[in-house]
């Protein structure tokens, strides 16, 4: 066999997270309910993968209230955005160069 | 094709879809569209039965004010218009919220509260200058108002949608120019971008995306 080194980002190798990823790149912010509707989640599974990437220094995190109610909402920091471009630029090759 | 490929295919994929889902109001129906248009033909039909039938010389009324618009008058026109907007935006809620329970989505979620605001802006906008140039008698000028700023509200509001809404924007926009050019004409261009483009816009965008859901 043949293992082809490849530099596949193991943090995307998930569903979760690569669905928060992807919302994420094309919103300027995305709160944790509308993750969570969009990714048919439950609170801890969502918050599980959110503290992995935010680990990984690729989700910004941001808490603040509107009127009473704490609202947090998540966007992607540059070093994600890198890391998730290389990602997808991988996979393309991968699937081209076959 | 062999498994890893077809995992990378499928993560790709994902990427794809929700990248769409949760940036895009998808729940928009062609049949929408199609309706909508028939309401605003029938407005105009309805509207040019009065003028033939009610009114002896609208043009003239335009132009040099020799039969002074009445409130009856008015009130026809605004009636007619307040009709064929009510019901489009009727129908257009019962399709949608049609289409986002077939697809599993909440009818009213943040991409469709950014849309409306993105549309109300220049929509409102319109909407006021064109009641001002009503009650002011600069009567020509109302169908190239409303069909730019609606192009206009379209266009802008195209990435937060289907990108082809932006076609029909540029239709629009492009009408409301031509039909500034040719005053006196502005019901039937009117009739034309609120009734045949969405007619148009409506079946091209059900055969393209609804045929087979349904």
């Amino acid at each position: 066999m043949n293992f082809k080194i490849h530099n596949l980002n193991k943090v995307f190798d998930n569903r979760v997270r690569l669905g928060i990823m992807s919302a994420l790149m094309v919103n300027d912010s995305v709160d944790f309910n509308t993750l969570k509707e969009l990714l048919d989640l439950t609170d801890g599974n969502l918050a599980s993968h959110i503290s992995a990437l935010e680990k990984e220094g690729y989700v910004h995190v941001k808490k603040e209230f509107v009127g009473k109610k704490p609202l947090t909402s998540y966007s992607t920091t540059k070093i994600g955005t890198k890391a998730f471009n290389e990602h997808l630029d991988t996979l393309e090759k991968l699937i081209k160069n076959r | 094709m062999q498994p890893e490929d077809t995992k990378h295919l499928e993560a790709l994929n994902e990427i794809r879809t929700m990248m769409r889902k949760s940036s895009r109001f998808l729940s928009l129906s062609g049949l929408s569209g199609i309706f909508a248009g028939i309401y605003a033909l029938s407005g105009y039909a309805i509207a040019v039965w009065y003028i033939r039938n009610r009114l002896t010389g609208l043009r003239s009324a335009i132009y040099e004010s020799a039969e002074p618009f009445t409130l009856e008058v008015f009130g026809f026109f605004i009636l007619d218009a307040i009709l064929i907007l009510g019901l489009s935006l009727l129908t257009a809620y019962y399709f949608s919220s049609r289409k986002a329970k077939k697809n599993n989505l909440k009818l009213l979620d943040y991409t469709a509260w950014r849309l409306f605001w993105q549309m109300a802006v220049p929509l409102t906008t319109g909407g006021i200058l064109s009641l001002a140039l009503l009650l002011n008698m600069h009567l020509a000028f109302i169908a190239p108002t409303m069909l730019c700023f609606y192009g206009v509200a379209l266009f802008s509001a195209s990435k937060l949608t289907y990108d082809d809404v932006k076609y029909l924007g540029i239709a629009q926009i492009l009408l409301g120019i031509v039909s500034a050019f040719d005053l006196g004409n502005g019901l039937f261009y009117w009739a034309i971008g609120f009734g045949l483009f969405h007619v148009i816009y409506g079946t091209v965008m059900w055969f393209k995306y609804e045929r087979n859901v349904e």
